[in-house]
């Protein structure tokens, strides 16, 4: 029988695509290092507008190749010493010899721009197939539109994804936006399949709080009165987190599948695990509904950040005292079954890569994988 | 996979040791740690040749059990540099000390096009590599060069497993690798791995260049233990210090000024680097060539030569010499 642990910090899985950067993050002016999954990263592209992703390490001294300059169509050239490799990370050329040496390379890295979004895979290259990118459609289908940013969360991926599994914690943390009181008094309903995870809480007949009634008018100039509210939290493995929010007209039929009397939002997550204790967490709020608004993309865009500048905190000093209590444990609630379906998954991620649960020092050869 | 030179040695138990051809041996090792091997690795083993510790580089043919067991392959050569006869007397049972497989040879996925060339042992590297790309469905041609069939490991395994992919080049029977043609054949966006002995290398190499070839698709792996001539005894003298020493068949250059008490600077042992160059200021032979530092312009010139590979052989049976300055 599996036991899930519950690991306060989780080992990130390495076979697996995580996001490295928005797309125009990603290009010729400068090049981008940012690290991937414990993976220092040299992003930049080609001039046909491929994305590259080389190890930000020379192969002679190691010196950072994103302190470094490209030149011709593809190659770029280290800092120190002006050896050069090509986007696949061979190198072309170094200076004083006539040849190279066979061995010179640096790593390079699959990648693939979708959704917005520039992906790499750090893992077992031959594994690294593009059809196991997680689902972001609303991030470019036409019927959506919005915006986000990044936010560097300094705290384990696995936290962010607990906080996102379990938005009980809008009433607490959101009270001046999002949250209510109705959020924990609710029933949810938790599914799963292999890969993925389903949350979903309906409010039925509540105040709608204040983002969501600005966003009602919006859409019903001068709405009043009051919603049914919903959350459907969907995680697709590894750390890909897509939550289908709205309120609606109450008892317009929005549970029953008519949402026209509402609005309806897509909160899209995907965190990428930096280090053990830091990550890269690119969020976007997209809506089906104004699309021509440009000003309505930047208001919400500006009070999500404002709401989720209030997670980042809670996780910063979550993750501070996790650091300072190591001796303590985490315990498990009701509310936490989404988030621990996530755990075994991703637990089940690392077994099959001869993996444990927690984060491994960073330092070291694995001798075995 | 990342390209990873740290060094972690574990030990080892030899499972099994058989010869394929009557120049190479197959050697299966138990290691104490499972290993995760990827195309194109090899481990370092530690040797004791001559009373002397050593490490010797040898491609991993395959791995099984989950990692816990790699192959090897050793090659006798009519003057082995000593590591292959150590190897060669080791029987089921023996421990030994290895590294974890180490690879500055990866296969890397994508090309649109491979083709694998193999010379002699080289197959070895080139076992795996092939099996990689049949794995992921990729395109690909085996080339696999031999002086005779009797003494081409692996070729049956090859054929079963690759069929019409797996070319064979046989001196004894007329169908010898024609470089040339051989580079006029591989269209653009193919990714070449060549492993073998340094002339079939350099003549690639060669062909390579000469076509203004990208050299970032020519991949190579090189031990540095062939040449183009057999190995003689050569005498090599620093006339600025007075030194003389006699490098003998089965051992370097380097090895040999060493031994003398020269104070040299290298590295990676199998020409590839440049640090053990020594500049030639007086020679009564001819320089055989065993690196990949060198250009041909640069070996045409035999004016310097990368002393932990590369020899001195003299016509006609007369001892060849060669006055040096060293760096």
């Amino acid at each position: 029988m599996q036991q899930t642990v519950t690991a306060k910090l989780l080992d990130h899985p390495r076979n697996a695509w995580y996001v490295a950067a928005w797309d125009h993050e990603v290009g010729r002016k400068k090049i981008l290092a940012r690290t991937v999954a414990g993976r220092p990263l040299a992003l930049y592209r080609t001039e046909d507008g491929r994305a590259v992703a080389l190890a930000d390490a020379c192969w002679h001294r190691l010196a950072p190749l994103s302190q470094g300059a490209l030149v011709g169509p593809e190659d770029i050239r280290c800092p120190y010493h002006g050896i050069t490799y090509d986007a696949r990370g061979r190198c072309t050329s170094m200076p004083a010899q006539e040849t190279v040496n066979p061995s010179a390379l640096v790593p390079s890295f699959p990648v693939v721009d979708r959704y917005r979004y520039v992906w790499v895979w750090v893992g077992d290259p031959a594994l690294a197939d593009p059809d196991l990118i997680p689902d972001m459609h609303q991030m470019t289908d036409a019927a959506w539109t919005g915006d986000g940013l990044t936010i560097h969360a300094p705290c384990n991926y696995q936290l962010v994804l607990d906080n996102l599994m379990d938005l009980t914690h809008e009433e607490f943390v959101h009270s001046s936006s999002i949250g209510q009181k109705e959020l924990s008094e609710s029933e949810f309903v938790t599914s799963h399949t292999d890969t993925t995870v389903t949350v979903e809480r309906w409010m039925h007949d509540i105040e709608a709080p204040p983002f969501w009634l600005k966003n009602m008018r919006d859409r019903f100039p001068g709405f009043e009165g009051r919603v049914d509210r919903w959350q459907i939290i969907h995680f697709e493995a590894p750390s890909t987190i897509c939550i289908d929010v709205g309120v609606a007209k109450a008892g317009t039929g929005a549970p029953e599948g008519d949402r026209s009397q509402g609005v309806n939002g897509y909160v899209m997550n995907t965190i990428t695990p930096e280090t053990a204790r830091s990550s890269h967490y690119f969020w976007s709020f997209q809506r089906n509904y104004r699309l021509d608004s440009q000003l309505i993309t930047t208001q919400l865009r500006d009070g999500v950040h404002g709401v989720f500048g209030e997670d980042e905190a809670m996780l910063a000093a979550q993750q501070a005292a996790i650091d300072a209590n190591p001796d303590y444990e985490f315990y498990s609630l009701n509310i936490d079954a989404g988030g621990m379906w996530v755990r075994r998954i991703l637990e089940r991620m690392l077994l099959a890569e001869g993996r444990d649960h927690a984060p491994a020092p960073r330092a070291g050869a694995q001798v075995v994988r | 996979m990342a390209v990873s030179r740290s060094e972690a040695w574990q030990g080892g138990i030899v499972a099994a040791s058989r010869a394929l051809t009557p120049e190479i041996r197959r050697i299966e090792i138990d290691v104490d740690q499972p290993v995760a091997v990827t195309p194109g690795a090899h481990v370092d083993v530690r040797l004791s040749i001559a009373g002397e510790r050593d490490r010797r580089s040898y491609s991993i043919v395959d791995a099984t059990d989950g990692g816990r067991r790699i192959a090897l392959s050793v090659y006798t050569s009519p003057v082995s540099r000593g590591g292959a006869a150590v190897m060669n007397a080791l029987a089921p049972g023996d421990r030994l000390e290895l590294t974890q497989p180490l690879n500055d040879f990866p296969l890397r996925p994508g090309a649109d096009r491979y083709v694998l060339i193999a010379g002699g042992v080289g197959i070895t590297a080139m076992v795996g590599m092939a099996a990689g790309l049949q794995a992921r469905g990729a395109d690909y041609r085996l080339l696999y060069a031999g002086r005779s069939r009797p003494l081409m490991a692996y070729v049956e395994d090859l054929r079963e497993a690759h069929g019409e992919r797996l070319r064979l080049h046989v001196r004894d029977e007329g169908t010898s690798l024609s470089i040339p043609d051989l580079v006029d054949s591989i269209a653009p966006g193919t990714e070449v791995y060549v492993c073998g002995p340094i002339r079939l290398m350099d003549a690639v190499r060669r062909e390579w260049m000469s076509r203004r070839r990208p050299i970032a698709d020519l991949r190579m792996e090189t031990f540095g233990n062939s040449g183009w001539f057999d190995a003689q005894e050569f005498t090599v003298r620093i006339p600025a210090t007075g030194l003389e020493a006699r490098v003998r068949p089965d051992q370097s250059m380097l090895e040999a000024l060493e031994a003398a008490g020269a104070d040299m600077l290298w590295d990676c042992r199998k020409g590839e680097c440049g640090l053990c160059e020594v500049r030639i200021v007086g020679l009564d032979g001819d320089i055989d060539h065993r690196d990949v530092f060198y250009s041909e312009r640069q070996k045409d010139a035999r004016s310097k030569m990368c002393c932990c590979v590369s020899r001195v052989v003299g016509s006609a049976g007369r001892g060849a010499v060669v006055d040096i300055v060293t760096t």
